[in-house]
């Protein structure tokens, strides 16, 4: 079997042994199979990757299947491994891997073992789908399967309705953003009669799709869909949520890979977006929006997995800040160093979780960096990257972030670096409210609590150093360079070229400010944290109530449609038109055969005369007519 | 002057099955509406030399021949069971 085919079909693989017989089998076959397909998916890739590099990094296509052949319109199953999406798959199926194997002592006492780990390896089988299809429409494929598995995931345990409710909500916001990623391909099939992005890519680059398509309608299309997975501004309100589900699927699926789908979606089409600088415009605007607003909202959550949530909200903010402004290759390097650190930081607050019993309210947490060393040392470490501390991955990716929202010539501007800027400082004072919570000062545990911490067994602290490793270490791989002949990183305005330097001490100092004022507030003396917001009451409230976009949704949205549908749908169209009109045509049927019954009466003289009528009759038509 | 005779025929024997409830009467005027029908044929048959119309006659008369052969006895049945020969006493055999 060909190379890519093998690598996507290996977790479906898994999904359907996990899936058909992973209860009857046994735990020890569930986690075999389970971990092992996607490790054997990652050995695969790499050597993929291999290839590649020894082809001199021409793209490898793999034509599979034609799916649909109607007239002439083709539609075809390929494989596309190109730099972009080598960098993709082996993100995925790594950190996938790695999840996975945590997976094993996070779930171990789950009664749903099996199906936990087939709806794992579903997912990587649909996000491997969507990240090395080379048509458009296999990546929608993947698209909605992941997001199908991102339900099914987060509604794992199912018998909660909240939790359920969750999945739904999650699933259903998608949609709203599928709607427009589907109109974009019709379009663009429109236009080119191909779904096939590097033919779509080309076609941009080189000016033939100019007169046939507007790039800045197709562009926006393409985003409504990244929006809705990736939880930017106004789709982004499934993604807390989602943290219903189990953490490392949190991890998996809300953190380190399908809501990152919509950045690669944006670097894969960038030939559109290179055509397209207000769809660009947009994008960062939006990006920039999003990922400071989610950061304030990050300052006052309680909830463990709810700051971690904002923060991959706000995170992935600026992964399109980085797309908007024309820096595709510093996008998909902070994908990449993020996949990282908040895999690690994700499934260090599931150690948390895992030694304070299912608590997850920092409230009721502190002190516990003595309990359990590994957790805290890799969660903070974790922290330290995402803050931009030197020389931790998230530090290079987001320096470049700043430096081209700041300096690139395709729509950087003051404005934009000022907002990340602050995004950042505030990015760094939450992660680090969230450590001394959690981890400093004095317990604030029940006594029973308190008496149950204990360190994660083995196969979790394990997986938490590796990727605690990663994060350290990740960013000294410099993705934007080895993407750049793929995707050409932006020119920078030339008056701006002499700010690289105290640009890079401003992002520095930004991390060490945020970490400072954590460390005032929550690590000084006692008090001053609720002094704080009792001095900003109003603003607190509105950050607690996270600008009540929900509460909005639910009253512009949510009710109207309620009604609509309870007023105008049930009541006139289903109950009085639709039964109306068929109870309507039942009854005419019925009084008809009542009436035409009367004429049965056993008389024959009535018979007769009928039959005289019935002659009269037609003698007297065929008299007229013939 | 013929047709005309067998049109009355026919319209007699229509009125008798149509208004009279004596069933034995009724089958009667049922023949006079065969009757009044072969005086067309034979009258037709005749005005344009055409042999056809006569030998339909004979037809028609084997066929009113059977269906009184199996008319009577349902009508005798009939009796034996009510003993009468009113035909609206038998109205209850409907379907």
């Amino acid at each position: 079997m060909s190379l890519l085919t093998a690598i996507v079909l290996l977790p479906l693989a898994g999904f359907l042994l996990n899936g058909l017989a992973g209860n009857r089998l046994g735990s020890r076959f569930v986690s075999t199979v389970g971990c092992g397909l996607p490790i054997a998916a990652f050995a695969v890739t790499l050597k993929g990757v291999f290839d590649l590099h020894a082809a001199g990094w021409a793209p490898r296509i793999e034509d599979v299947y034609a799916w649909l052949v109607a007239g002439d319109n083709r539609f075809e199953v390929a494989f596309y491994l190109d730099r972009l999406s080598a960098v993709m798959a082996l993100i995925v199926t790594g950190v996938g891997s790695l999840i996975h194997l945590y997976s094993i002592g996070y779930m171990k006492d789950d009664k749903s073992y099996a199906r936990y780990f087939a709806y794992l390896n579903l997912f990587l089988f649909f996000m491997l789908l969507l990240v090395l299809g080379r048509s458009m429409l296999v990546l929608f494929v993947g698209w909605e399967g992941v997001g199908l598995a991102s339900y099914l995931l987060i509604g794992f345990w199912f018998e909660d309705p909240d939790k359920a409710r969750a999945g739904k909500k999650a699933f259903i916001t998608n949609r709203i953003g599928d709607a427009g990623f589907l109109l974009g391909m019709f379009v663009l099939y429109q236009a080119f009669g191909t779904l096939d992005m590097d033919r779509i890519n080309a076609a941009f680059l080189t000016g033939a799709a100019a007169p046939a398509v507007s790039a800045t309608l197709v562009g926006l299309l393409l985003f409504v869909g990244a929006s809705g997975k990736s939880a930017q501004i106004p789709l982004h309100v499934w993604l807390p949520d989602a943290m219903a589900g189990p953490t490392p699927v949190s991890a998996l699926i809300h953190a380190a890979t399908m809501v990152t789908a919509g950045v690669y979606l944006v670097a894969r089409m960038s030939g559109i977006y290179m055509n397209a600088p207000e769809a660009s415009a947009v994008i960062a605007g939006i990006g920039a929006a999003t990922a400071f607003f989610a950061a304030t909202i990050a300052v006052v959550q309680t909830d463990i997995k709810k700051v971690l949530a904002y923060s991959t909200i706000s995170q992935l903010g600026f992964m399109f800040v980085a797309a908007g402004v024309g820096a595709y290759g510093v996008a998909i390097f902070h994908l990449y160093t993020h996949a990282f650190f908040k895999a690690c930081l994700f499934l260090g607050a599931g150690s948390v979780i895992h030694a304070m019993s299912g608590e997850q309210d920092v409230r009721k947490m502190g002190g516990l960096a003595r309990k359990i060393p590994v957790t805290f040392a890799t969660f903070t470490l974790a922290t330290a990257a995402i803050a931009g501390i030197p020389p931790l991955a998230g530090f290079f990716s987001k320096d470049e972030i700043l430096w081209f929202a700041f300096a690139s010539s395709r729509g950087g501007s003051g404005l934009l670096f000022a907002t990340v800027a602050t995004t950042a400082l505030l990015t760094s004072f939450y992660m680090f409210r969230l450590v001394w919570l959690t981890f400093f000062g004095r317990s604030r545990m029940t006594a029973e609590a308190e008496h149950h911490v204990h360190e994660s067994p083995f196969s979790m602290t394990s997986v938490l150093v590796v990727l605690a490793g990663l994060s350290a270490i990740g960013g000294f791989l410099s993705i934007p360079h080895f993407l750049e002949p793929q995707l050409p990183l932006p020119a920078i305005v030339p008056a701006l070229e002499h700010f690289e330097t105290p640009l890079l001490i401003v992002s520095i100092a930004l991390a060490f400010g945020g970490l400072a004022g954590a460390a005032f507030v929550y690590g000084g003396a006692p008090g001053r944290a609720e002094r704080l917001s009792a001095r900003f009451a109003t603003l607190h409230r509105v950050l607690s109530g996270k600008y009540y976009v929900d509460e909005a949704y639910e009253a512009l949205i949510g009710r109207p449609l309620l009604w609509l549908s309870e007023r105008v749908f049930l009541r006139i169209g289903d109950r009085l038109m639709f039964d109306g009109s068929l109870h309507g045509l039942a009854a005419l049927g019925r009084s008809a055969a009542a009436g035409f019954a009367r004429v049965q009466n056993g008389n024959l003289h009535f018979y007769a005369l009928l039959v005289l009528v019935g002659i009269v009759g037609s003698i007297a038509w065929g008299w007229r007519h013939v | 002057m013929l047709i005309g005779v067998s049109v009355a025929l026919f319209a007699l024997g229509l009125l008798g099955v149509i208004a009279r409830r004596n069933v034995l009467v009724m089958l009667m005027c049922m023949e006079l509406m065969l009757n009044g029908v072969n005086l067309s044929l034979v009258t037709f048959a005749q005005q344009t030399g055409a042999a056809a119309g006569a030998v339909l006659v004979f037809l028609v008369f084997v066929v009113a021949t059977a269906e009184i052969a199996i008319a009577i006895p349902i009508v005798l049945l009939l009796v034996k069971r009510k003993e009468v020969l009113d035909l609206d006493a038998y109205s209850d055999l409907k379907g």
